[in-house]
């Protein structure tokens, strides 16, 4: 009986040790085919014939306008500038939220929370058009500014850059605030007590305690907003202008406009192999599932 | 000459810190709620254009939308395909979900990797891609086009969300059903889902939402006998600003909160254990 026992409780600790994968492979195997081919069908295929269209010809002729004309440089490198711009903003802007909602007591902290998740509910194209409507010429904003005396007349600001920065930064803090939130969760208060306790003042105590631990969330969420913001196409469509084309608007010109298809798809290539490059230059410290599991 | 060595200016200016940290995180927190907030009055006017704040109050643009014969046929088009997808993507995702964290398969992190790819590659080159590959097909503007489409966008919430649950869940216990003498399907729906129905439930209301709120792709895969209600919201933004779109996106958003507010009892309930 004894024996029996420590027999099963060493199997059982011996499967658990190897993670618990007791599919066989067929099993498994059987158990992904399913997802394997609707990503076959809906993603790996129908991408590998866009990269594929892009050297129609047999040529790099599509990468070599790309590359020759300065408009086309600088719609990536404003891309690159956008999208970082919209990751700095939104860090400065969410870590106050995301530690605010660490420290809060319950219920006020629940209410932080829905200020963070109504708006990552609402759908995208809501909150642009929401946007439009508040940046209008005539819209909430310009109105606000000239009834209190601010300006004289409307302000431009819809269909500018600066427009697009702000909608974006919108739309993407969630994404930044949440990984951030649950960084600091999983901080013990007993740290920065015990820092507290040998005479750290609160600022030091944040600096040297609170800030490097929370680092993984900053950047998993900062890793996540830079990625989306560079690939965004309906905010920039609706809020942005001619003046603030950026590789994906570029792309929806060229498809939709212009109807250059591979010239749109070595556009969406260089997009995807910069996508691809940021994704895996930061792997080590994104852990993307990591910073995704916080949001969903 | 250190007038912080004061305690009654130390205390004041304290709290003046507290008040101007609290002000300047609840214009931040208005900042996040203002352009979900905006849409329901401006449903409600009854001026032919965006007004704000609204002149009078209306429900016609709400009898607009529903008697719009062209809203109607593209909203039930997405909710179709939206249903459809929330019962594929979950199907497949919770399958793979299974099998990339309980499996024995080489290779796990490329799979996941794989699977997660749609959520992080840009929605503007899938839309491209995917119209370059539907349309020799004739699958543009069709239910089976966006059914593929839309799984593939959707499963990736689904993974993240089974995932979750299935390393919450202790494997043990699917082991002792086995060796209780269950077979592996018997354990799986008796024993493995009724632990992670409540990530199940909430994937599927993700990939309900992620089908039914997306636009790049439903862009590029719409045709004009074909379009999803995010396609027609799209070009009546660009073109056709009226207060309609503020009804349609009042009714969504109250949709996608009830749905969330649904996943959020769901996950508050935790499963008996």
């Amino acid at each position: 009986m004894k024996r029996s026992l420590a027999t099963l409780s060493s199997s059982l600790s011996l499967r658990r040790s190897s993670s618990a994968r007791f599919y066989s492979l067929t099993a498994s195997l059987a158990l992904v085919m399913p997802l394997l081919a609707a990503l076959m069908a809906g993603f790996l295929y129908p991408v590998a014939r866009l990269v594929a269209l892009s050297f129609s010809g047999g040529t790099l002729s599509h990468y070599r306008r790309i590359f020759a004309e300065p408009l086309h440089l600088d719609v990536l490198f404003s891309t690159i500038e956008v999208a970082f711009v919209v990751t700095v903003a939104s860090l400065l802007l969410g870590f106050p939220v995301a530690y605010l909602m660490a420290r809060l007591s319950k219920g006020l902290a629940m209410v932080v929370a829905a200020c963070v998740f109504i708006p990552l509910w609402t759908s995208v194209l809501i909150r642009s058009y929401a946007w439009v409507v508040l940046l209008q010429r005539n819209g909430v904003i310009n109105k606000l500014l000239i009834d209190t005396g601010a300006t004289e007349g409307p302000l431009k600001l819809i269909y500018t850059q600066g427009a697009v920065i702000l909608a974006m930064t919108h739309v993407l803090m969630p994404f930044m605030i949440l990984p951030i939130y649950s960084a600091l969760r999983a901080l013990p208060p007993d740290y920065v007590r015990a820092a507290r306790n040998l005479g750290a003042g609160p600022i030091r105590a944040f600096v040297a305690v609170t800030l490097p631990l929370s680092l993984p969330g900053v950047f998993a969420g900062s890793v996540m907003c830079f990625v989306l913001a560079l690939g965004f196409y309906i905010t920039p469509a609706l809020v942005g202008g001619p003046g603030s084309m950026l590789m994906a608007t570029l792309i929806g010109q060229q498809t939709t406009v212009l109807l250059d298809w591979p010239f749109a798809a070595a556009l969406s290539t260089v997009l995807l192999a910069v996508t691809l490059l940021f994704v895996l230059l930061f792997r080590r410290t994104l852990s993307l599932s990591k910073g995704l599991n916080s949001v969903y | 000459m250190d007038i912080f060595a004061s305690p009654t200016i130390r205390a004041y200016s304290r709290a003046a810190g507290i008040i101007a940290a609290g002000a300047g995180i609840g214009c931040i927190l208005f900042f996040l709620l203002l352009p979900t907030l905006i849409v329901l009055p401006m449903s409600l006017s009854e001026t032919d254009y965006i007004e704000f704040p609204p002149q009078g109050l209306t429900l016609k643009w709400y009898s607009a939308y529903f008697n719009d014969p062209d809203w109607m046929a593209a909203t039930w088009f997405s909710l179709k395909i939206a249903l459809a997808t929330t019962a594929t993507a979950t199907v497949t995702g919770t399958m793979a979900a299974l099998g990339i964290v309980r499996g024995s398969l080489p290779f796990r992190s490329t799979l996941q990797a794989l699977a997660l790819g749609p959520m992080i590659v840009p929605h503007i080159i899938l839309g491209v891609a995917l119209y370059l590959a539907f349309a020799p097909l004739r699958l543009t503007g069709s239910f089976f086009g966006f059914l593929v489409a839309h799984t593939v966008l959707a499963v990736p919430y689904v993974i993240i969300t089974v995932t979750a649950s299935l390393q919450r869940f202790d494997p043990t216990l699917e082991l002792a059903a086995l060796n209780c003498g269950a077979n592996r399907l018997q354990a799986f729906f008796l024993v493995v889902l009724p632990n992670i129905v409540p990530g199940v439930a909430a994937a599927a209301v993700f990939a309900f939402l992620a089908s039914f709120d997306e636009a790049t792709v439903a862009f590029f895969i719409s045709d004009i006998g074909g379009k999803t209600i995010g396609r027609k919201m799209f070009e009546d933004i660009d073109f056709n600003l009226t207060p309609v779109i503020a009804a349609v996106s009042t009714v969504l958003v109250a949709t996608s909160l009830l749905l969330m507010g649904t996943v959020h009892l769901l996950n508050a309930r935790k499963p008996h254990s």
